[in-house]
This record gives structure tokens, C-alpha cells and sequence, in this order.
């Protein structure tokens, strides 16, 4: 594979761009894998990388219906943090975090990594006593969170609405500086190149429409491009996991509903941080390019449009500015909408399934960008070795049965409960 | 913008509305031996289905009465709607 670097790029100028090898090839799909990763999306590229890296299986087959970095993995708005307070969810992405300052090294490729800092503004005195709670316990678990008063907050992000006679008054704020944004587009294409480069054949345009499962065992998948036979199977296909568990004859524990994004004409350098609104659901953050990335609720029923409805849009976007109120100045450039997995505790699911050799990776709720590598690096493990990882042991499918569920917010596909 | 015909008031926004989940789902019977999994399933366990979904939707900002939305969840098209004691 060629190494990009300051001198590939300069030779490559001097040649004029003629000699850049593809970063993956475009292969047909063999007749039999010893791993299969169904979708190929940030998680399950992230899947097969680790499978070859961390696990030597590189006989692997990733089969997206669409193209790769067509999904929620360009989606997203980019956030990264792992500030939870529960321990499974705070130690997981506490090792997300880790993979993530490494990952533009041992992807070799820039995945524009910027710990710049994530602020959640809170609006009252028992706001900012949950919040002291919660970042209590992301210390215990080795996690970086500061308390900020409101005369701190003001200094770091001046262009809050700090006026006195607000409906939700800003008393301070929990930080977590080591949170922050990566390029999504730059995380898939990273992971794609470096798992095509150790032979894991990514096969695009490529639907599921069965599965070959004898006696409680998986054998194989029927696609558009023919049937394909396969040791171990994993799913990886937020947002259409309840339409392949269809086919499986499996009911889950997950809805899928929209949820949308919105970017801002491009400004100049105003936010260089992330930050969260309290008082309702949403989020900013500013682009390399200059937008202010923006997001928020779910449209609330459920739905696999893929794009959203303006009612939710508008009402986001009025705590938008009631956060920062130069937003009603800007104009909107760009809305989309992704299709996500909502789990019924808010938390995912990275487990075996009761048919042998087949994975299940879903239920990523608002927040499956951040886990995209140490989801990979999970399920990678937990298909290799055909046993859990102790990092997703409490992900696991039957916690909705045994009563051990991971509410972290407390609400999963009922938002209105918020 | 959705709009839905309350079986009460006729066709009104999306913004009236508030919505309450899979209308297929069935509590076990009061005053008898229930199962964990019997409950699991009551309780959490959705089909999801990308097609024609049978919900509930509550007209919060109207009416105030709950009733049943047959909608596409891929186009939003919705083909009927009916009095929560009405099946499809």
C-alpha cells in the first residue's frame, strides 16, 4: 500500500496526481469468507480492521448495500466524549477515546482529530448537583471532566446568551476537555484503506436478502450478488438491523427512528468547542470549514425515511437560539437525516445471538460515531474469539430480560419522556 | 409536515400530535401466570417494521384522545386511522 505522507504528496505533485494508487479496490465477492461483516459503515469497516490487525483473520468480506461512508458514518455530527457516568458505558468510551488519538497514526491517514473540548451547560442548582455527580464518577473511571461556574463558562464560550432575564439561565457547566469532533468522512475511508490493504475484500452495492442458517447455525448469506458462504456473520447495519433480524426471524429490543442535522452557512471562527443545551436536546459545534454543525431530537415516531420533517428542525433550532442567539442571523445551508437504531435503554448491543456465528452490533441511539473504533475493536474480539469482551460484557442482548439494563439517560425510544 | 386525521376532529398538523408507539403490542392477560419472557417481550421487544406500521397517536394539543395511525415508515403515507378500540 502507498503511505501517504508530506513526501508522497509532494512527489506525487511533481507528477502531476497521475500516480495515486486506488486506496481500495472494487473486488467480486468470493465464494466463501471465514468473516462476513454485514455493512460497511464506520463500525463495520472498524470491525474487519481490527479482525485483521488485532486478530489475524483476514479472510473477511464487508457487504454494504450502498457505498461506503453513505450512511450514518457521514451522517453524523462528528462528536467525540465518553462522558457517562455509568462505568460500562464511561469504560468503553474511555477506550474509544484512547483508539481515537492514535487513529490518524495507525490509519495513516489524517482523521483531523480535534480534542477540543465538549461543554453541557446546565440551567439550574440541581442541574449543575447531577452534573457534579457525573463528573465524580467519570473521574473515578480515569475519565477527564471539570465542574465550570457560570462565570467560567462565559469566559471560555463568551457568546452565550448570559443576559439575566432568560428562561434558562446559565449557573455552569460540565466540561470534558478531552472530548471534541473528528472528520467522519476521513474515519471510514481510513479504516476502508487500511483493512482493503490487509485483504479484507469491501463489496459495495451489495444487498442482504437472506441468510443460509441450518440447525441453529449460520452457513451463509443470500445477496444481490449471488450467495455467499461464511463461517461467522456479523450485523452492522444501524438504523436497518430490525429489517435483516426480520429475515432472521428475530424481534429486538430497538426502533428505528430519524434523527436530523443541520449545518450553518460558513462563518468565520467563532466556537472552538463543542457544546450542549441543558434544557432541551441540542448540540454545536464549528467546522473546519467554518458552519456551525448542528443537532438535536429525533423526529419521534418511527421512521426509515432518511430524511427529516421540519417541525423537529424548528423546534431544535429554537433552543438553538435561545443557546446562541447570532444563529437567527445565519442561514441554513445543508439538513439530512440518518436512520438510527433506538435501543429501549438508550445504550447499544455487541453480542452472540442464539444462532451460531452470527453477531450482533446495534442499538447506537444518538452516539454511534464516537464508538466507532472501540466498537470495532469489541465486536472485532467478541467474533474472533466467539466470547465478549469484559468492555461489552454489559451490552449484552438478554440485560432487557434479566433486568440489568444500562439507562444511562433513562429514556431510549420514548423521548418524550425527557 | 404530517398530516393526520383524527378519527374525532378530522385532519389537523403534525404539531397537535404526539406519538405513542407500536399499536400491535398486546399486555398479558390481568390475573394470570405471566412469564419473564412473556413480559420482556410486552414490555420491550418491537418488530419495527420498514413498511406499514400500525401506531398510536395521541392528539395532545386537541381532542386529547388517544387513537390508531396506519403510516408507511418509509414514505409517510398514511392509509387510515382508527378509534383505539377499532382493529385494521
Amino acid at each position: 500500500m502507498q503511505k501517504y505522507s508530506v513526501f508522497s504528496l509532494i512527489k506525487n505533485a511533481l507528477k502531476g496526481h497521475k500516480d495515486w494508487e486506488v486506496a481500495w479496490r472494487n473486488p467480486t465477492p468470493k465464494a466463501e469468507y471465514d468473516v462476513i461483516i454485514i455493512g460497511g459503515g464506520g463500525h463495520g469497516l472498524a470491525t474487519a480492521y481490527y479482525l485483521a490487525k488485532e486478530h489475524n483473520i483476514t479472510n473477511v468480506a464487508i457487504v454494504e448495500k450502498g457505498w461506503i461512508g453513505g450512511g450514518n458514518v457521514g451522517r453524523n455530527t462528528t462528536i467525540l466524549r465518553s462522558n457517562y457516568m455509568h462505568d460500562q458505558n464511561g469504560l468503553f468510551y474511555e477506550k474509544g477515546m484512547d483508539l481515537w488519538k492514535s487513529m490518524s497514526q495507525d490509519l495513516n491517514f489524517n482523521v483531523m482529530y480535534s480534542p477540543r473540548g465538549i461543554i453541557n451547560l446546565a440551567h439550574s442548582d440541581a442541574q449543575m448537583n447531577a452534573y457534579s455527580r457525573r463528573g465524580n464518577s467519570m473521574r473515578l473511571n480515569g475519565i477527564d471532566a471539570v465542574l465550570l461556574g457560570r462565570e467560567e463558562v462565559q469566559k471560555i464560550v463568551p457568546m452565550l446568551d448570559f443576559s439575566e432575564n432568560v428562561r434558562f439561565p446559565i449557573f455552569g457547566a460540565l466540561m470534558q476537555p478531552s472530548g471534541g469532533t473528528a472528520r467522519h468522512d476521513a474515519v471510514a475511508w481510513g479504516y476502508a484503506r487500511q483493512a482493503d490493504s490487509m485483504g479484507v475484500d469491501i463489496i459495495q452495492h451489495c444487498e442482504v436478502t437472506g441468510f443460509d442458517v441450518v440447525n441453529g447455525k449460520i452457513k451463509g448469506i443470500k445477496t444481490s450478488k449471488g450467495d455467499i458462504k461464511a463461517k461467522k456473520v456479523g450485523l452492522c447495519v444501524a438504523g436497518s438491523t430490525s429489517v435483516l433480524a426480520e429475515m432472521l426471524n428475530m424481534t429486538l429490543p430497538i426502533e428505528t427512528h430519524l434523527l436530523q442535522a443541520c449545518v450553518s452557512e460558513p462563518i468565520k471562527p467563532i466556537l472552538d468547542h463543542v457544546v450542549t443545551f441543558g434544557a432541551g436536546h441540542f448540540y454545536c459545534s464549528q467546522s473546519d470549514k467554518g458552519e456551525m454543525v448542528m443537532g438535536g431530537d429525533l423526529d419521534g415516531y418511527n421512521s426509515y425515511a432518511q430524511r427529516g420533517n421540519l417541525p423537529t428542525l424548528q423546534h431544535v433550532l429554537t433552543e438553538g437560539i435561545a443557546m446562541f442567539p447570532f444563529l437567527s442571523k445565519l442561514k441554513m445551508l445543508r439538513t439530512w437525516g440518518g436512520i438510527m437504531d433506538m435501543s429501549m435503554d438508550g445504550s447499544p448491543i455487541i453480542d452472540k445471538t442464539h444462532i451460531e456465528g452470527l453477531y450482533l452490533n446495534c442499538g447506537w441511539c444518538y452516539g454511534g460515531f464516537k464508538a466507532t473504533p472501540v466498537s470495532g475493536w469489541t465486536f472485532a474480539h467478541t467474533i474472533a474469539q466467539d466470547r465478549v469482551h469484559e468492555l461489552n460484557a454489559g451490552y449484552n442482548l438478554n440485560r432487557f430480560s434479566t433486568g440489568h439494563l444500562i439507562d444511562e439517560k433513562g429514556l431510549g425510544t420514548k423521548t418524550w419522556i425527557s | 409536515m404530517l398530516h393526520i386525521k383524527c378519527p374525532y376532529c378530522g385532519t389537523r398538523s403534525q404539531n397537535e400530535f404526539a406519538y405513542g408507539g407500536d399499536a400491535t403490542i398486546k399486555r398479558p392477560e390481568l390475573n394470570k401466570e405471566v412469564s419473564d419472557k412473556e413480559w420482556d417481550t410486552f414490555v420491550y421487544f418491537r418488530k419495527s417494521p420498514r413498511g406499514k406500521h400500525l401506531e398510536f397517536w395521541h392528539h395532545i394539543s386537541g381532542c386529547r384522545q388517544w387513537f390508531k395511525v396506519q403510516r408507511d415508515t418509509t414514505t409517510h403515507e398514511i392509509f387510515k386511522t382508527l378509534k383505539p378500540n377499532e382493529d385494521i
